[in-house]
């Protein structure tokens, strides 16, 4: 039996448990320490924590995107929808786990149209004319976008606003129709107008999806996430609901943090 | 007193603003010149005729010019073999050099990679001259038996490479690491990132390279004098001698009753790789 962290949730039927995760760039270094959480369906949970906390690296992990650089070591379990991701092929999992960025960046060689369904055309995957339409409304309707662009189809995703363009990768990873969204500081880019119009969006989404974000934007963590964690030096301090989190921190440093004393 | 200060540092300025201007100036004239000479004395000669008939031979001209006529026939066969070597050396040099400047930008830092990148950029360094000769060696005697527009595509080929490697390698690195990653994110295998993201998002780039190392070798003439030597005739075997605009150009010049054709054929292909300058400096402002 794993030990679970003293401070980590109990969650039933959770769509990602994480397990004892290790991460390393650098052997002896750890950029997640010993992380062990449970995510809890159809919700927004928040990963804070001051910069080079591991709170990036933690969410790259859920979809194996942290494997990208050189000599990472990983050790520990994620089970997403009751599978150990490390067993999945990466096209699989990461069509199950999508991910959006700190900045937008949709293809700047395709439409609109080519952008939600890239992971699609550039897996290989045939469809139908019909079916494909189909997920695009769906899509872009999903993230508001629809009855902005659907004269445009055809331009180019570039044109688009900055939040506008934020938008349409959460429609290209919605494409998929993903089982938990990962969100790598999504609004750390955009202007004030476009941030609340994301935060509004991702409020929505979480209806049908599980949402992931990692933010260092404390307030944004309050108004929008359910879940919040707290992360500091590679290891996961507090982990609790949002409301609690914030009135009645149970650890110093999540307090300390809270109140701006560091980060 | 202030006010003579003064004067002397408005003096100082306005001396050396001129002299900037002077001295851009003169960068400007030789091309300015080159143009006008070439464009007074070979305007005479161009036609249809210049561009669709091969050269006249000597005693052809000499007749010509003691009846105060222009010149007959023109340049077809250099035009064609120019053409035909310049497009062997592509379909030879693009996929080499496209690939090895992915290689490049995927291996930053590696030792194989490092070595690769100064052994190309010394390849750049090497005179056209040894090229031909190192074609000649490894084509014209062993491979084709004689002169040959293969021994002449491969040696314009080698002087490519460097030059669409480098390119590759810069175009990539200029695309947003982001871009990659969206794709990565999306479960797209590597090559896939590589081949259906990365190179269409660089290709403006990619074709700039591309279009400034034809535009180098369009007038090379050295190495084709000692590997596709030169022929009367207009010749798309890979295995036969084949002439080019640059070594007509030599040829004319070799020839008393053919100085003016030195300079029409010198006009053409001045035109030709100015053009190729121009298209590639305009793709890439639009994509800037």
């Amino acid at each position: 039996m794993f030990k679970m962290n003293n401070n980590s949730l109990i969650i039933k039927d959770p769509v990602l448990s994480i397990r004892n995760l290790f991460v390393s760039y650098d052997k002896g270094k750890y950029a997640v320490n010993n992380v062990s959480a449970d995510i809890k369906r159809k919700s927004v949970t928040a990963i804070m924590g001051p910069s080079g906390c591991g709170k990036s690296t933690l969410l790259r992990a859920i979809n194996r995107m942290h494997e990208l650089y050189e000599n990472i070591e990983t050790k520990g379990e994620i089970v997403l929808n009751g599978r150990a991701i490390a067993q999945m092929p990466t096209i699989e999992l990461r069509r199950m786990a999508g991910m959006v960025f700190q900045r937008p960046n949709p293809f700047p060689t395709m439409s609109i149209y080519d952008n939600v369904i890239a992971g699609y055309k550039l897996n290989g995957i045939k469809m139908k004319r019909a079916q494909r339409d189909e997920i695009v409304e769906r899509s872009l309707t999903d993230v508001a976008l629809w009855n902005e662009v659907k004269d445009s189809l055809y331009k180019k995703g570039s044109f688009l606003s900055g939040g506008q363009q934020q938008r349409l990768c959460i429609a290209r990873a919605l494409a998929f129709d993903p089982e938990v969204i990962l969100l790598d500081e999504p609004t750390s880019a955009l202007d004030p107008v476009a941030t609340s119009k994301i935060e509004e969006l991702l409020v929505k989404l979480k209806e049908n999806y599980s949402i992931v974000m990692v933010t260092h934007n404390m307030s944004q963590a309050a108004r929008i996430s359910d879940y919040s964690m707290f992360m500091y030096l590679g290891e996961l301090v507090e982990y609790g609901k949002t409301k609690d989190m914030f009135t009645k921190p149970k650890d110093r440093r999540t307090e300390e943090y809270l109140t701006g004393k560091f980060g | 007193m202030q006010t003579g200060k003064l004067k002397i540092r408005t003096l100082k300025n306005n001396i050396f603003k001129s002299t900037v201007i002077v001295f851009s100036v003169v960068t400007i004239l030789p091309i300015l010149l080159i143009i006008y000479e070439l464009v007074s004395k070979g305007i005479k000669q161009i036609s249809f005729d210049f561009i669709l008939k091969t050269p006249p031979d000597t005693f052809e001209a000499m007749t010509a010019l003691s009846n105060g006529e222009l010149i007959p026939g023109g340049i077809a066969n250099g035009i064609a073999g120019t053409l035909f070597m310049v497009i062997m050396a592509s379909v030879i040099a693009i996929p080499v050099g496209v690939i090895t400047g992915i290689f490049l930008y995927e291996n930053q830092g590696k030792p194989l990679a490092n070595l690769t990148r100064n052994v190309s950029d010394i390849l750049q360094g090497v005179p056209s001259i040894v090229l031909g000769l190192i074609a000649y060696i490894w084509i014209v005697k062993p491979v084709t038996h004689g002169f040959s527009a293969l021994a002449g595509s491969v040696s314009l080929s080698i002087m490519m490479l460097p030059m669409i490697v480098r390119s590759t390698e810069e175009t990539l690195k200029m695309i947003p690491q982001t871009i990659k990653e969206a794709a990565l994110a999306l479960g797209v295998p590597y090559y896939k990132v590589i081949l259906r993201v990365l190179v269409p998002t660089g290709f403006s780039g990619l074709l700039t390279g591309i279009l400034l190392s034809i535009s180098r070798i369009l007038g090379e003439t050295a190495p084709l004098m000692l590997t596709a030597l030169g022929s009367s005739a207009i010749n798309f075997n890979i295995a036969k001698p084949t002439s080019a605009v640059p070594l007509l150009i030599w040829e004319f010049y070799n020839d008393p009753n053919m100085v003016d054709l030195i300079w029409s054929s010198s006009l053409l292909l001045m035109a030709m790789v100015l053009s190729l300058n121009i298209i590639s400096k305009r793709i890439v402002a639009r994509t800037k």
